[in-house]
């Protein structure tokens, strides 16, 4: 195993532990927080598989705009964190993680059978330039489609987070 | 040489099968969020193994759509939430149940 493949396993279990962590947790904002810890070991192994640009997008974006967008929002709903009653793990937990194990054993199985399971990737990067060049080239149209979806978003969040000004109209 | 693909791809869906169980097993509705946040990103790492997989830019290149994509879904969720913790005071899923009377 070379040096990449020991930063690649090392990556991979500290992502599944903090993810893990952070599906867990009762109170939302550790398991934001540990969800930022997630993104961060996710975003050098964008960088290991030759994606520097991306690697940069997931810090600045995911754990830097998203999350704190889920932070605010923590803080600013006041959330009370509700004690764990009986039974609740068998009726919430249970089929969820059983679901999920039969169809994580469905893709593990699939993946072996896949062509060429074991084929080593190369180590490869593409250059922030060459692939903002590939992308407005080749997929300018969704680009402007993805721009547009923003906006869309941006209006419709600050539709529904205005002031009501019908004060009568709440139940 | 990195590592095999089949461990990436392992990898990827383990993530992707962890978020699913906290949008599925969680009742607040910020953790069923973040659930499809870890969904989201799950797919992006196997976009990103894929296309070094094929040393195709492709694969990169539908990233940045996803993160977009994400943006703006976590926008538009966190006002649905806001707006719904206005109207009926609760953040829980199993709280909305105006239509039933």
């Amino acid at each position: 195993m070379t040096f990449y493949g020991v930063i690649f396993y090392v990556l991979g279990i500290i992502i599944l532990a903090a993810t893990a962590l952070a599906i867990t947790r009762r109170n939302p904002m550790h398991a934001v927080i540990y969800l930022i810890v997630s993104f961060f070991g996710l975003a050098p192994l964008f960088y290991l598989l030759g994606a520097p640009l991306l690697a940069l997008l997931e810090i600045i974006i995911y754990a830097g705009a998203i999350m704190v967008l889920f932070i605010f929002i923590v803080m600013m709903l006041k959330i009370d964190v509700t004690p764990v009653s009986a039974g609740q793990w068998l009726k919430q937990w249970f089929p969820a993680l059983s679901l999920s194990a039969i169809s994580g054993l469905t893709m593990v199985f699939l993946i072996w059978q896949g062509p060429a399971p074991q084929t080593l990737l190369p180590l490869a990067q593409a250059s922030p330039r060459e692939f903002g060049l590939f992308v407005y080239r080749r997929y300018w149209f969704a680009v402007e489609i993805a721009s547009f979806l923003l906006l869309v978003a941006l209006a419709g969040a600050f539709y529904l987070g205005r002031k009501d000004t019908n004060p009568e109209e709440k139940p | 040489m990195i590592a095999p693909y089949s461990h990436i791809l392992i990898l990827a869906s383990l993530l992707f099968l962890m978020g699913a169980a906290c949008a599925a097993a969680r009742r607040s509705l910020i953790m069923i969020l973040i659930g499809v946040e870890i969904m989201l990103n799950a797919a992006a790492l196997a976009f990103i193994a894929a296309s070094l997989r094929w040393r195709h830019l492709d694969g990169q290149a539908f990233v940045i759509f996803i993160f977009a994509v994400a943006a703006a879904e976590v926008a538009v969720g966190l006002a649905l939430i806001v707006y719904a913790q206005r109207r009926t005071g609760s953040v829980k899923a199993d709280d909305y149940q105006q239509l039933q009377g």
